[in-house]
């Protein structure tokens, strides 16, 4: 049930070698780029708001928040999917690379908070005078960008590394993650920790420069996330489709063999570990401006299970079903959390049973399952 | 011609083994490509292997047969790193030392392994089965930016040919048969031109045709390569061993000729006379 290969066996003898993109992909590319990049800011910016075409910000936000998730899917995917590595501790990832761009977006408020003074309001209240050294050039916008890959990638190369090395395989390394994230959210729920404590980061002003709620910006943002996970789509795809793909997947089916056949699997699974990580990181980056808030509760051990729940749902070993399954299931999501706020997580965890029982291949092997009766 | 011999011919030539002949690292100076010596392994007190000692000619086609539980596979564990010995050495050659390295690494080294239960990638076709087994620089970023050339493509394919899996080439491997999975990974280890390679009962589940055609391949293949062969069917066995070695709770009990062994009291006794 894990990740049979959704592309068609070529006909004749030879490789089943696969192409980055069929025709047919890419102009499903095409077509949502044109609904990203041009579409939707036509809809949002030109189109008055009063009339019934307008998107409004709900929507922008709605969306843009979306595709965060959905590249962290994307990523998820990359290591469970393909890797068969479940990985309970993504949200940490997230988490960190959303802290390390809230750094910046702090320092950028300038005076303009509470108290008014250099440093954000929570360090005035603990009664701090100056920047502890870890929040050193965060008024950088590159110094903060670099620190959104380089905090989760580091973090997982050596995690990784470890883990990988002790030969820590299957429940055990997902129980690992889902502790590493909890005593992270422990660490960060502290206020000594320098990073807002329970409240987090929030009340940004600008970016860049840029009024951070003006409806160009959050446009820009938009566009930016857009792009982001159409750049990671084919990127996870040219992973994929490269040897270095084949031997993940080999790995995930009979790891022992891998090992015979010459390759070591500690470093393959390190690197996708590592790739996997640091697109998180680079997801939490691109959600916190547009959300305008990231706190501790993202590292939340049921955060991370709630990832992996999305790529249950849209099928793992595809790369589109996640992405999918991110969408259904926060759009489902934000409907239900309006209409019956205290039900969402029965929901969600039946909607898990439902699919692991009824569907194993998920959206996706629903979609497949359409196009070759 | 025989598949076996197109394989042979391929296999010899000085271009396509090129690769082959500049990274042999194992020095069989002295005749022998494989030294065990005094191996124990106990499994909670339980002795697997008891103070095995044996040594494999570079060429030769040795066969090791015993009763079940003997210590057959726990050998080739021993053998290709994945299973650390109590006590003894196990040497590639006049200088590899086996017990320091890991299975990548004697995997690398030149020892290919066929494992008892058939072990295929199974969600991959056969044809990247084979691509994957491929002898090639097998670390991470030169595995990402890997294309398969010309020489490859054919090397994947007179494999092929050699495994009869032509017509299956773009199937998945966990759609084939059983015996046909057996020819799929003996095929693999092919691809990884390994000095040595330790087959672990690879005909069973084959057909009789397809069981006298691997005779034909594995003595066809010994020469040029090392091959250890366990298996329990005595008359594939008698086909192609020349020399037999009998195992018998952990150690050796004969060594020999196929006659020798068969009027051996002992192995009659433990074995043959079951
Ligand atoms: N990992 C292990 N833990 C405990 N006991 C083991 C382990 N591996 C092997 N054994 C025991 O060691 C003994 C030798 O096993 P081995 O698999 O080497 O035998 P064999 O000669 O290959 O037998 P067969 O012909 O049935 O394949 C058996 O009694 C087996 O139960
Ligand atoms: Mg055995």
């Amino acid at each position: 049930m894990m990740g049979a290969s959704f592309m068609p066996l070529a006909p004749v003898a030879g490789p089943r070698l696969l192409r980055l993109l069929s025709p047919g992909g890419w102009s499903f590319y095409v077509a949502a780029a044109a609904v990203l990049f041009v579409a939707f800011p036509i809809l949002h910016l030109v189109v008055p708001a009063d009339s019934a075409l307008h998107l409004s910000d709900y929507w922008v936000t709605l969306i843009g928040k979306i595709m965060c998730y959905a590249i962290v899917a994307l990523a998820m995917d990359l290591i469970w999917g393909y890797t068969g590595i479940l990985s309970l501790g993504h949200g940490l990832f997230f988490a960190l690379g959303g802290y390390a761009m809230g750094m910046y977006l702090m320092r950028s408020i300038g005076h303009e908070g509470v108290y008014q003074s250099d440093l954000p309001d929570f360090m005035v209240f603990l009664d701090w005078k100056k920047y502890p050294w870890y929040w050193s050039f965060t008024d950088h916008f590159w110094y903060a960008a670099l620190l959104v890959v380089l905090i989760p990638g580091l973090l997982a190369l050596v995690f990784g590394f470890f883990a990988f090395r002790s030969r820590i395989r299957g429940v055990y390394f997902s129980i690992i993650t889902q502790a590493l994230t909890y005593a992270s959210m422990l660490l960060f729920f502290r206020n000594d920790t320098g990073f807002g404590g329970n409240n987090g980061f929030t009340d940004f002003k600008r970016i860049l420069g840029f009024p951070i709620a003006a409806p160009q910006t959050r446009m820009a943002l938009f566009a930016i996330t857009g792009a982001a996970l159409l750049g990671f789509l084919l990127f996870a795809r040219w992973i994929v489709t490269s040897k270095l793909g084949r031997v993940l997947t080999a790995i995930r089916d009979a790891e022992t063999r891998v090992m015979f056949s010459g390759y070591n699997p500690v470093y393959f699974k390190l690197f996708i570990w590592t790739v996997s990580a640091v697109i998180c990181g680079i997801a939490g980056a691109l959600y916190v401006p547009q959300v305008g808030i990231i706190n501790p509760s993202e590292m939340s051990p049921a955060n991370s299970i709630e990832i992996a729940i999305w790529t249950a749902v849209g099928g793992r070993g595809t790369l589109y079903g996640p992405v999918l399954g991110a969408a259904a299931v926060n759009l489902g999501k934000s409907w239900f959390t309006k209409a019956f706020p205290e039900y969402w997580l029965f929901a969600l965890g039946l909607l898990f049973i439902l699919v692991t029982l009824f569907l194993p291949r998920g959206l996706a092997g629903l979609l497949a399952r359409r196009k070759t009766p | 011609m025989s598949d076996a011999t197109i394989l042979r011919e391929q296999w010899d030539d000085p271009v396509a083994s090129g690769a082959r002949l500049l990274s042999e690292g194992v020095d069989t100076s002295h005749k022998g490509i494989l030294y065990l010596d005094g191996i124990s392994v106990s499994f909670d007190g339980f002795k697997a292997l008891n103070n095995l000692s044996l040594v494999i000619d570079a060429g030769e086609l040795r066969c090791v047969i015993g009763p079940n539980g003997a210590g057959k596979t726990t050998m080739m564990d021993v053998i290709t790193g994945k299973t650390q010995p109590d006590t003894g050495t196990a040497f590639f050659g006049q200088t590899i030392d086996l017990t320091r390295l890991s299975e990548p690494e004697i995997a690398g080294a030149g020892i290919g392994r066929k494992f008892q239960k058939p072990t295929v990638f199974e969600q991959h076709s056969v044809y990247e089965n084979l691509e994957l087994a491929l002898k090639a620089d097998k670390r991470v970023w030169p595995t990402l930016r890997s294309r398969l050339d010309g020489v490859a493509r054919d090397r994947i394919t007179a494999t092929l040919e050699t495994i009869k899996l032509v017509p299956q080439a773009g199937r998945l491997a966990g759609l084939l048969s059983h015996g046909q999975k057996q020819w799929l990974e003996i095929g693999m280890l092919l691809m990884q031109e390994p000095q040595l390679l330790l087959l672990d009962e690879p005909v069973a589940g084959m057909t009789d045709d397809e069981t006298l055609r691997s005779a034909e391949l594995f003595v066809s293949l010994a020469g040029s390569y090392t091959l250890i062969v366990v298996e329990h069917d005595m008359d594939f066995v008698e086909r192609i061993a020349h020399k037999v070695t009998v195992l018998h709770e952990g150690s050796v009990l004969a060594e020999g000729s196929m006659d020798d062994i068969q009027r051996n009291e002992q192995v009659i006794e433990v074995f043959l006379g079951r």
